[in-house]
């Protein structure tokens, strides 16, 4: 066997699988289609991490959600990634509703969520002026918190790999097949990988992977939401979360400040048969800007810098599916991980590393690195701190992007790290470079030839963020 | 008799002239002022253009150095002098008003450098 | 500590260390966050700078270059690969590899941060979100400066100036250029680019259309375009669709201004750039600004001329501990006019005074209007002015001489 155990996605529920079970004394691989962690649902997220108000009692989705939100607090200060306890509201419109508000409470209760308090409309607007007068009732849930779902899976990859898991990229899964004492994995490049136990974290695919080794057939729906991001000018708008009060098609739109500041609205939710298609239609980004004047009547609908969509992974089933599957022992899934999936994501990679082990008969490593070191942040030193660090090396000091002032010596550190960017939005996510205003006008050819010379990758054969978008066109015209 | 519509470049009015031509004589109308008719002769008998673009450069602290033709030349010409200008490449350091190319497509006009690129240190 | 310190080193930035220096600044520091001083003119390798000022039709490095030189003969010092991150009145803070982070003490400080493009994120086009969607001027700098090549299939949104160029310049570098599409009923190019850049090339120009979907999982695929109303709501039923691999960006420039919005300096909401009076000074004591920062200029010989005079009064502001004491009057406009720069004057002006504005739409034989104190003191006939242009008025010595004070000044336009 090639390998005690291999995760089929690199997601931030296949990095925080791989992340666990690199806890333990095995041999593990993490496979990826695409060229970089987070290229699916994890990348078009909205990045809070739940309270747990919202899943229904008893279901896995309220007992790992509450879990996950605990333990993703607890990592931020080892694992170091973008998180920031902000507070959320779930905010009703009308008296008439008002007593869901009391319902959610008691569901929050029953859940183990600590720190709610159901305060008037009037309250609320003094807590987030730019509130809607027509709020009636809120849900305030001081625990909320927001995380850069970059960030986190980038940390818990890296994380995995100093703890010795291995990544490949660009490799799809083609098929899995059962042998003796585990799984025969045949990739697209037509090698392929033996492994005791496998885990599929295939997100939107995870049913494809099910159903090449179980009967018992899974059916995921991508479910579409669009997304708009502000301009950081729009920092401090909010400070919480407002979601409004959820429906049978998941918690609406909420209106809330990421991580690194900006507004964000968002998301809708559009079943669609096609699992790869992120496009935005007119049709959705108006429902948003609708559905979020709703909440505030102030969202500065100018001040838009980008929108996208995401697709999350829903089961037919609705809850979370994790563990070992029945009929096929040492497969296990985590899949149908919609929303609160990145909140659950640590409490399920925990969870399933667990199982794992244990079916592997595999004990945990006596020392694992359990801290990662994050790469230099020169714009959260002091000054001198920052001066400091360009002396020891100058590149910190020449800035790249100047919308989010991000210098050289963050970019090469993006591509050089393990597991490092190869593609222009590779290096966005890891350091925002070309993530603000400009939208990576100014900056993206300077770190196209960042990437050129510390990536070795020809200029023209750079890409966006996978195989065929390439920015530039190798030049052979005139005819 | 030749006829064609031309819209006047001298300023931002825009007027839509129309040129008639018959051997060497052309009338124009349409136009404004006399820029107009000046104008509209020149484009219709010889429709010259001064073409920029940009080289390829070795050994320089730049990787391209602007040129232009230093005169304007023959408006059917343009694209065989660009792909004339495309397919070389020039060694550092260039001065501003270097000839980059004699006597481009036979026009008898030079590609010069518009701008300064020193050696690679 | 400084007398002036410019931050650019554009068109604007270099001539306002100029205009310093004559006025015999010697203590001057033009601080560049690029590699070389020049500014976007590096990258406009077209030719038409400079009519103006010089005299002859030169291309954006030969311009730059002109100015570039006389900075070194005056010896004026320069940073280059140096960010400034944060300024407020008699110091700016700047990051560069060698010093690190430092901050500086100055008597006057002039904003030269140019311009930036409007990315895509202000249009919100739906569709995909694939590679080979580029602003017109990254799309340049590639071509220009990288010697790439951006795509080869090429529509365009936006007809400014900058969108009609790069439709030329891919066209020399053997793309095709499918279509040119502008949202409003005309171009705010200039006639003499429609003809040079487009027609030359028979590239179409489709006048109130706009793109309404972007197609490609990986690079752009199809782009499609739709007709819109009077409202400028695109039209069902009019979609165009072309299989381009690229679209280009050229949908408006923005004054830059993070740093001055930073500082505090107070801005006005239709240039998008600092509040100044006739000295283009700000609000904020001894920051002045000029060039595109200020509004965005259609002619870099005009930003060299405001720059100039923006960098002299830096300097008497320096030099003589020139302290702003006199009322400054608020010039409104009326007509069609946009806004106007300078936004005020003081009130005892006696010096030619050169307005600028924008009129919000096209006019055609109209006259540009100046009132003092309620009385028309200019009135002059315009064949035409267009939102593409910038307008022009000096208020001479000798008319600001007949009044002992201005208490009101409006400039606009009439039929």
């Amino acid at each position: 066997m090639d390998y005690d155990a291999v995760v089929i996605g690199g997601g931030v529920i296949g990095s925080a699988i791989i992340r666990y079970l690199s806890l333990y004394n095995m041999k593990t691989l993490l496979v990826e289609k695409e060229e970089d962690i987070s290229s699916g649902t994890t990348k078009a997220n909205s990045g809070i991490v739940h309270a747990g108000y919202d899943p229904e009692p008893g279901t896995l989705k309220a007992k790992l959600n509450v879990k996950g939100a605990k333990m993703i607090k607890e990592e931020s200060g080892k694992l170091h990634f973008d998180y920031k306890v902000n507070g959320a509201m779930v905010v009703s419109f009308s008296p008439n509703d008002d007593y869901k508000i009391d319902e959610l409470f008691e569901r929050g209760i029953k859940n183990g969520v600590e720190d709610m308090e159901i305060i008037s409309g009037d309250e609320a607007r003094r807590l987030e002026p730019n509130l809607s007068e027509n709020i009636t009732k809120c849900l305030y849930l001081k625990s909320s918190a927001i995380v850069c779902p970059f960030s986190l899976t980038q940390a818990l990859s890296e994380n995995a790999y100093e703890n010795g898991a291995e990544f490949k990229f660009n490799t799809k899964v083609e098929n899995v097949e059962k042998t003796e004492g585990g799984y025969k994995i045949t990739t697209n490049s037509g090698t392929t990988i033996t492994t005791r136990a496998v885990i599929n974290a295939a997100g939107v695919y995870g049913d494809t992977i099910n159903n090449m080794v179980s009967e018992k057939k899974l059916h995921i729906t991508p479910r579409r939401g669009s997304y708009m991001l502000f301009d950081n000018e729009t920092q401090g708008m909010f400070n919480s979360t407002i979601f409004q009060l959820p429906s049978s098609k998941g918690k609406g739109v909420l209106v809330t400040p990421t991580v690194h500041g900006n507004l964000m609205i968002g998301p809708n939710s559009v079943d669609i048969p096609d699992k790869d298609d992120t496009s935005t239609t007119a049709f959705d980004l108006d429902y948003i800007s609708k559905e979020a004047l709703r909440t505030s009547p102030s969202i500065p609908f100018r001040k838009v810098i980008t929108s996208f969509s995401g697709l999350r992974a829903h089961e037919d089933s609705g809850d979370f599916i994790v563990g070992e599957v029945e009929d096929a022992p040492g497969f296990f899934n985590a899949t149908g991980i919609e929303s609160p999936g990145l909140s659950s994501s640590l409490s399920i990679g925990e969870m399933v590393a667990r199982m794992v082990a244990d079916r592997l008969g595999i004990e945990k490593k006596e020392n694992p690195v359990l801290e990662r070191k994050a790469a230099p942040r020169p714009k959260e030193m002091s000054i001198d701190e920052r001066n400091e660090l360009i002396k020891s090396n100058p590149s910190y000091g020449r800035i790249v992007c100047r919308c989010e002032e991000i210098s050289e010596g963050e970019i090469i550190d993006a591509i050089t790290r393990p597991l490092g960017a190869r593609s222009l939005d590779g290096v966005k996510r890891r350091v925002r470079a070309g993530m603000g205003r400009c939208q990576g006008g100014f900056c993206s050819p300077k770190v196209m030839e960042l990437i050129e010379k510390y990536a070795s990758i020809p200029f023209d054969e750079i890409t966006k963020n996978s195989k065929g978008s390439n920015i530039t066109m190798e030049d052979k015209v005139y005819v | 008799m030749e006829k064609l519509e031309l819209t006047c470049i001298g300023c931002p009015l825009g007027c839509q002239l129309l040129v008639e031509k018959e051997g060497l004589d052309i009338k124009v109308s349409g136009n404004t002022c006399l820029n107009g008719v000046k104008y509209a002769k020149e484009e219709v008998t010889a429709p010259k253009r001064i073409l920029t673009q940009s080289v390829r450069v070795m050994e320089g602290e730049e990787k391209m150095c602007s040129v232009k033709t230093a005169a304007p030349i023959p408006k059917e010409k343009l694209l065989e002098a660009a792909h004339i200008i495309k397919q070389i490449s020039v060694e550092a350091p260039i001065e501003i008003g270097d000839i980059i190319i004699h006597d481009i497509a036979d026009t008898k006009v030079d590609v010069i450098a518009t701008r300064r690129v020193r050696k690679k240190a | 500590m400084y007398d002036v310190v410019i931050i650019g080193g554009g068109p604007a930035g270099l001539s306002a260390a100029l205009g310093a220096k004559k006025k015999g600044c010697g203590n001057i520091l033009i601080i560049e966050r690029s590699e070389k001083l020049g500014g976007i003119l590096n990258q406009c390798i077209h030719n038409g700078f400079g009519l103006h000022t010089f005299k002859e039709e030169l291309t954006g490095p030969e311009y730059a270059f002109r100015y570039i030189e006389m900075v070194e003969k005056e010896k004026i010092p320069f940073l280059l690969n140096t960010t400034v991150l944060s300024v407020s009145p008699h110091s700016v803070t700047y990051i560069n590899e060698e010093e690190g982070v430092k901050t500086i003490d100055t008597k006057a400080i002039v904003l030269a941060m140019g311009c930036r493009e409007r990315p895509r994120g202000a249009l919100n086009i739906p569709g995909d979100r694939p590679a080979g969607i580029f602003s017109a001027g990254t799309a340049q700098y590639l071509t220009n400066i990288e010697g790439r090549m951006p795509g080869k299939r090429v529509v365009i949104l936006g007809s400014g100036d900058i969108g009609l160029i790069m439709a030329r310049r891919m066209e020399i570098e053997g793309a095709k250029v499918l279509a040119v599409v502008e949202l409003m009923p005309y171009s705010s190019g200039l006639k003499r680019n429609i003809v040079q850049c487009l027609d030359d090339f028979s590239i179409p120009l489709l006048l109130s259309h706009t793109v309404t979907k972007i197609e490609g999982r990986k690079r752009v695929e199809r782009i499609t375009v739709s007709e819109v109303d009077e409202k400028r709501k695109p039209i069902p039923g009019t979609e165009i669709t072309f299989d381009a691999d690229t679209l280009l960006l050229s949908v408006g420039l923005l004054p830059e201004n993070e740093l001055s919005r930073k500082a505090g300096i107070s801005m006005s909401t239709v240039t998008g750039g600092p509040v100044v009076d006739n000295n283009f000074q700000t609000d904020s004591d001894g920051i002045f600004a000029c060039g595109n920062v200020l509004h965005v200029h259609d002619l870099v010989d005009y930003v060299s001329s405001e720059a100039e005079k923006a960098g002299e009064n830096a300097a008497l502001y320096a030099l003589y501990d020139r302290k702003e004491e006199k009322k400054v009057i608020p010039i409104s406009v009326f007509g069609l006019a946009r806004y106007t720069v300078p936004e005020m004057i003081h009130e005892d002006t006696k010096e030619d005074t050169t307005i600028r504005f924008r009129v919000s739409n096209v006019k055609k034989d109209g006259k540009i209007v100046v009132r003092i104190n309620g009385e028309e003191v200019i009135s002059k006939k315009k064949r035409i002015m267009a939102p593409g242009e910038m307008e022009t008025i000096i208020i001479s010595k000798r008319i600001l001489d007949k009044y002992d004070s201005i208490e009101s000044m409006e400039v606009g336009t009439e039929d």
